[in-house]
């Protein structure tokens, strides 16, 4: 359960102060799929960011399954961060030298998990998205739909409830993307929490709830069926 | 993060810039190994001094006559002496229990003679101690009689470079050589003992001490080697020699003694000392590699700019990012230092291949401190990138693609 209430962000750019997200309240049950969308600079990915809890807000209240985060010192936020939320980001941020496999696992490797708990859960994530026989590619071996497949296990290996996407279509082809897209959804038919960014309409409408945001504020936030 | 992880990780992105990390390792190897080889080479030089002042004898003093701390009266070591040092001087000496051995010399250069050929050389009049006090050894032949010292005998042991010029390839030993008009009989040839501090003991003539006066003519000793029982009782020895001296000589202190471990120690410190700073100065190549491995470190920062982003998005807190990166530079360092010990190793060896005679080695301490400078250095100067890190703001780590 997410709920944003009265959220500020702004940004000092020169002399001026930037409002990147302005009055910004938002609940979202746990398993809602949802999209945003806006024009660049509408504070979209900012938004993402703040949920994300990599960006701390200047004012209002964040509470993530109950517990109030902006307050929480840094080390803290870190670990909410390894344990309920995944990262989904446009460009991959696979790191180059490592396998499909040890990309996955290293958010486990991270968190100190032990190497055979560790095996285990990477295989059973390289076998639900159908990578099994990628395993010890590097990413640079693997195609973009294959990249962005192996970027979700990392970020659901360790079972969060919340996922972030960032345009995660931005860099595929439309193939890749609908696969990556169909991926997501599946995961979310699992009652993960599914929020994307992106500027495509096309997948935008896809989310059952549909935010739109302009200069920082929700513009307009739509549930109901994807396919009207 | 466990352990093994940690480094595995620190590894694979070490391995990730092979280039790099090659250049680093081997700046941090030529670093320790520069400290291990020249502190190798000063330690060598020490054990060398050390050596040659073994070879003279251990637990040595050497009298002489004359005082050389006088205050006022006669310049030391110059001419008039109020007494002269006699054979019966130096033998009262024994009668100190810390005394093992004394040894009377009268020295001075003399034509020895055989047949034809004629080599002026250094005669020494001594006594059958002289030999084991010196460590000297007779290659064939015998020694010195154990005589009275009081008493001459007309043998002769000669060193074995003189023994080549006079006799060439005919036997020496029974042989009657003429030594400034008197004749000894050849009984013993001095073993290839090469050099002692400059002097050549190939080329010298060994005489009882009571002949040599007479050659001479000489009653006073030109000096008295002691040798004391052990280390401890040197200063002992030391004490009475100078303490019986002055008994004989009517209450007059007119004896100089040095003691040679004094000198020694002396040296010992001086080089001891040079290996340090030596080793300092090379220290310095290790200082210079620590800013390498920063620089290094800040431009794979910059360029894992997006992985630490990622890294934080994953989860993990700045102690962790911390870590790795510290984890990094300090591999970096200690694999270099390891690969410097055996550059060192290697630089040992050949060295001693090529110069059997010098005793090369590196002092205990050098490897270990080598090495252990490395690892903080490689630490110390770790310490600004890997914050710089730490502290990236992953927002902004993230959007820089």
């Amino acid at each position: 359960m997410i709920e944003l209430t009265g959220i500020e962000r702004d940004f000092a750019v020169g002399d001026e102060t930037v409002h990147a997200l302005s009055q910004v309240s938002l609940s979202l049950p746990d398993g809602d799929y949802v999209s945003v969308m806006g024009p660049s600079g509408s504070g979209k990915s900012t938004l993402l960011n703040v949920l994300g809890l990599l960006d701390r807000p200047n004012a209002g209240s964040y509470r993530l399954d109950g517990v109030e985060t902006t307050d929480l010192p840094e080390e803290r936020r870190a670990a909410l961060r390894r344990n309920h939320i995944g990262f989904v980001f446009q460009a991959f941020h696979l790191v180059p030298r490592l396998s499909a496999a040890d990309n996955i696992g290293l958010p486990m490797v991270l968190a100190g998990v032990a190497p055979d708990a560790r095996k285990a859960r990477v295989h059973e994530v390289l076998d639900s998205l159908d990578l099994l026989d990628r395993a010890h590619h590097r990413p640079d071996q693997l195609s973009g739909g294959q990249r962005q497949r192996v970027a979700i296990g990392r970020a659901i290996v360790m079972k969060p409830g919340v996922l972030l996407a960032d345009e995660p279509t931005g860099n595929l082809d439309q193939h890749a993307g609908g696969e990556v897209v169909g991926l997501l959804e599946r995961l979310n038919g699992a009652r993960i929490t599914l929020i994307v960014v992106t500027h495509d309409p096309a997948i935008g409408r896809r989310a059952r709830r549909r935010i739109r945001m302009v200069d920082g504020r929700i513009e307009s936030d739509e549930s109901g069926d994807a396919h009207t | 993060m466990r352990t093994p992880d940690l480094l595995s990780f620190a590894l694979r992105s070490l391995g990730g810039a092979r280039t790099r990390t090659l250049l680093m390792l081997l700046a941090m190897s030529i670093g320790v190994a520069s400290v291990v080889l020249l502190t190798a080479l000063g330690e060598g030089a020490r054990r060398y001094v050390v050596g040659e002042f073994a070879q003279l004898g251990t637990h040595l003093l050497i009298m002489l006559p004359g005082r050389s701390e006088t205050t006022g009266g006669a310049p030391p070591l110059l001419g008039a002496t109020p007494r002269d040092l006699t054979l019966d001087d130096a033998m009262a000496l024994l009668r100190e229990r810390s005394i093992l051995r004394v040894a009377p010399l009268t020295v001075g250069n003399a034509p020895v003679s055989y047949g034809s050929r004629e080599r002026e050389v250094t005669v020494i009049g001594a006594t059958a101690d002289f030999f084991p006090i010196r460590h000297l050894t007779i290659g064939s032949g015998s020694s010195l009689p154990a005589l009275d010292p009081g008493r001459g005998a007309s043998v002769v042991v000669i060193g074995s470079g003189l023994r080549r010029e006079l006799f060439g390839s005919q036997r020496a030993l029974g042989q009657w050589v003429r030594i400034d008009d008197r004749r000894f009989r050849v009984i013993g040839i001095l073993g290839e003992g090469g050099e002692s501090l400059g002097q050549d003991l190939d080329d010298m003539a060994v005489i009882p001490v009571a002949s040599a006066q007479v050659v001479f003519d000489t009653p006073s000793l030109f000096r008295v080697l002691i040798q004391a029982r052990s280390e401890d009782d040197i200063e002992r020895a030391k004490k009475a020699a100078r303490e019986i001296i002055r008994e004989r000589h009517d209450g007059e202190d007119d004896v100089t003694i040095i003691s040679q471990d004094a000198l020694l120690s002396t040296f010992d410190r001086i080089l001891g000392a040079l290996t340090y700073t030596v080793g300092g100065i090379a220290a310095i190549s290790l200082a210079v590699a620590g800013i390498l491995i920063m620089n290094v470190m800040l431009v794979a920062v910059s360029q894992r700019v997006a992985e630490i982003g990622l890294l934080k998005a994953l989860g993990a807190p700045e102690r962790q990012v911390l870590r790795l990166f510290l984890v990094e530079s300090v591999m970096l360092a200690a694999a270099g230092a390891a690969l410097g010990v055996l550059i060192a190793v290697a630089g040992i060896f050949v060295l001693r291949e090529v110069f059997p005679t010098f005793p090369i080695a590196a002092p205990l301490w050098a490897t270990p401190a080598a090495v252990g400078v490395a690892i903080v250095t490689g630490l110390v100067f770790g310490v600004l990138p890997a914050r710089r890190a730490a502290r990236l703001d992953p927002v902004h780590a993230l959007s820089g693609r």
